[in-house]
């Protein structure tokens, strides 16, 4: 029973994904739709009843599915461990995954490839499955790259725009070399203890076995955070995620903000036990955390792109969760994920809707006024928008927080910089309320012509993520805890935070931040009517905001300029060497051969003689030499 | 037999064989016309088959006679096959002279 419902949980979006792939063009562009959105409803379901079994019981479930690799004393197993983490990731995965299938039913109802699209969504959604669910590293590592592929297949969708496919391939390339930090710590972690399953990797390490070489641990920690720094997009790895927004709007609001990008916060928070023996990597991760968190807000400050802001702030969210993390606060890491997952979909969505109605259009400066032709857009994303920015009540106010809670008790430095990043944070969201929703339009007058409210199947699922992000928080309300007691067997040495005169100061100053950026960005977008000006014309600070701190640039010089020389020295000397001396072989042999071929000059007489030649003068060495 | 060997020793007549035999081969190395080496290469084969002969009869076993009777059936049928192709190359060429027969040039 439990085995079958677990294949159905895996494999739906997999018989999705091979009927639409094989298929799809047979069941028209709704049709296609309406099976990748069922398979992943099959999903969810199965993931609820699990998560209700999982959630009275207690008790995790490891089912056994074949024998994989079997060498000596090392095997690994095809399991699938539903635990609480595991599950808890399952139902936002599957969850959203399934509301973002149903949004884009109508949003890419208009594209002539719809059903490649669902096919490759459908594959998403299996491979995260297999990522969360997998009981051992290797089947992680399997839903890792293949969620990596996904992202690469679905950011180079519309192909033909030579800019989408270089998004595509920076994506692909940076999440290698964080995949390479991530193979290398499961080698690491191979050798150490025999074992990658989890279960019996923490028994291990709580037995004491890892202790002995602290070390290799500590490398094996750095080599996973790098891995995770590729696919969460964190300092030096992040650039992708920007660019990644070339994509489809649905894929980014699942693959690039609710659900891949939090592939590194699970896996860290899967292997806490792991990081716990290693301060010292804890530190790194709460440190690129936070300056993450703070230079990817910067630059969003300034970003004129509706999706590169929703894109930056991913990733200053992002940062703050591996501070978090590096605090060793790994179930508030967790809340933040999910509370970030609703409010981080609906966002993109919402912006996926606007720019739905203004037919392509995603620059901000053009946009404007939208609030009366798009009431529910407006409204869903409002909610959201006060989310992120910690606005009481809603989800984003408890769980930022708890982050900020967490890093004031663990160093002030970083509370300092992570409430910078939040007030940030809570400005640049309002700018890209204030620019899109309000004032007047901006636009030509054939879009402000056109302008109208999206249809049910958009905005439905705006309104069920909006009501989330609203009341996400109460998942994990303080003096409640619901998600610390549900996630409790996880860690060791977990203490809730209560409720005492700092945390409520710290709520208010976090607080009042967040109506400070929106003061700001009220001040300047409606009292005083601006408009970010035009790219050519930003100076100074601003200018190097812009430029996204000319990161991009200094990747070029410093890593790519020097491999393409290199390659380039490779292949004007190195190879040319090579192939010479190759060459030389072969004219070497073929003058040998020039000079035997005058022998053979088809004059009897001298063969004859030749002939005779030799055979006196092997009778000679016989009897003569010998 | 023996007589005869008694009479004129067995070492004469390998005199006379290594003296045919190396007629034969300058015949092969200097003359040009096919039929003239052709000749050549039957010299040389009598002088193998003769000296046979004088160690068979030096050594009283008649095998070595036999053999000689192969060795001549053998010669007769490689001189029908041999004058059959130099009869086919006169026709083709007009003469059997070797240095006009280069078509086997790699």
């Amino acid at each position: 029973m439990e085995t079958s419902l677990v294949l159905l949980l895996l494999l739906a979006p997999f018989v999705g994904f091979l009927s639409n792939v094989f298929l799809g063009k047979q069941f028209g562009r709704t049709g296609s739709g309406v099976l990748g959105t069922l398979a992943v409803v099959a999903s969810f379901i199965a993931t609820v009843i699990f998560f209700m079994q999982v959630n009275s019981t207690k008790e995790a479930i490891n089912i056994h599915l074949f024998d994989w690799i079997a060498m000596g004393k090392f095997s690994i197993g095809f399991d699938i461990l539903l635990d609480q983490l595991s599950l808890l990731w399952l139902m936002f995965v599957t969850g959203i995954g399934a509301l973002i299938h149903l949004y884009s039913i109508s949003y890419m109802h208009d594209d002539e490839n719809t059903h490649k699209f669902f096919s490759y969504l459908n594959l998403f959604v299996f491979f995260m499955i297999m990522l969360v669910a997998g009981s051992n590293l290797l089947i992680m590592f399997i839903g890792w790259e293949g969620v990596g592929l996904c992202s690469y297949l679905l950011i180079g969708f519309w192909y033909k725009n030579q800019d989408y496919n270089d998004a595509a391939k920076k994506a692909f390339i940076m999440n290698r070399i964080g995949d390479l930090g991530f193979l290398i710590g499961i080698f690491i972690i191979g050798y150490l203890f025999n074992t990658l399953d989890f279960v019996a990797l923490k028994q291990a390490i709580l037995a004491g076995n890892g202790t002995a070489n602290l070390a290799l641990i500590g490398t094996a920690a750095l080599c996973l955070f790098i891995g995770a720094s590729g696919k969460s997009a964190q300092i030096p790895l992040y650039t992708w995620l920007p660019d990644a927004m070339a994509g489809p709007t649905p894929v980014s609001a699942l693959i690039h903000a609710a659900t891949m990008v939090t592939a590194g916060i699970f896996m860290i928070t899967r292997l806490n036990f792991l990081f716990e023996l290693a301060p010292d990597v804890k530190m790194i991760i709460a440190v690129v955390g936070v300056f993450t968190a703070l230079v990817a807000a910067a630059i969003g400050l300034v970003q004129n792109d509706i999706k590169k802001v929703l894109a930056y702030s991913t990733v200053s969210q992002l940062g703050l969760m591996f501070l978090a993390l590096g605090l060793g606060a790994y179930e508030v890491a967790v809340f933040h994920v999910i509370t970030h997952a609703f409010f981080k979909a609906c966002l993109f969505l919402g912006s996926g809707s606007v720019i739905h109605a203004l037919h392509g259009e995603q620059d901000m400066r053009n946009m404007g006024g939208l609030r009366k032709a798009m009431p529910v857009t407006f409204i869903t994303m409002l909610i959201s928008t006060l989310a992120i920015s910690g606005i009481f009540p809603f989800a984003g106010f408890w769980s930022k927080d708890e982050i900020l809670l967490t890093a004031f008790h663990g160093n002030t430095v970083l509370w300092v910089l992570g409430s910078i990043a939040s007030i940030m944070t809570a400005f640049y969201m309002f700018r890209l309320m204030f620019l899109t929703f309000f004032g007047e339009f901006r636009g030509t007058e054939e879009q402000k012509h056109h302008l109208h409210e999206s249809p049910a199947l958009i905005t439905v699922p705006l309104i069920v993520l909006a009501v989330l992000a609203a009341i996400g928080g109460a998942i994990n309300l303080p003096g409640n805890n619901w998600l610390n007691h549900y996630l409790a067997p996880l860690f060791k040495g977990h203490e809730a935070h209560h409720l005492d005169n700092t945390a409520y100061m710290l709520m208010g100053i976090a607080t009042v931040g967040a109506l400070i950026g929106i003061g700001i960005a009220y001040s300047m977008y409606i009292s005083k009517k601006q408009v970010p000006e035009a790219d050519d014309k930003v100076q100074g600070l601003h200018k190097v905001l812009a430029n996204k701190f000319y990161l991009d640039e200094i990747y070029m010089a410093v890593i790519v300029k020097p491999i393409y020389a290199l390659a380039k020295f490779s292949r004007d000397y190195i190879e040319k060497g090579l192939s010479n001396i190759v060459f030389g072989f072969g004219t070497v042999a073929d003058g040998l051969a020039l000079q035997g071929k005058k022998m053979q000059n088809g004059n009897i007489g001298f063969y004859l003689f030749a002939f005779v030649f030799g055979l006196c003068s092997i009778v000679y060495y016989l009897f003569f030499v010998r | 037999m023996e007589t005869i060997l008694k009479e004129i020793g067995v070492e004469t007549y390998l005199y006379l064989s290594a003296l045919l035999f190396s007629i034969g081969v300058f015949g092969i190395l200097l003359r040009r016309n096919a039929i003239v080496m052709f000749m050549s290469i039957e010299i040389m084969l009598n002088a193998v088959n003769m000296m046979l002969v004088a160690f068979s009869t030096y050594h009283q076993d008649a095998s070595g006679q036999v053999f000689v009777f192969f060795s001549m059936a053998v010669a007769a049928a490689e001189v029908a096959v041999g004058l059959a192709i130099l009869v086919s190359i006169f026709r083709n060429h007009g003469s059997v002279d070797i240095d006009n027969l280069k078509n086997l040039k790699g």
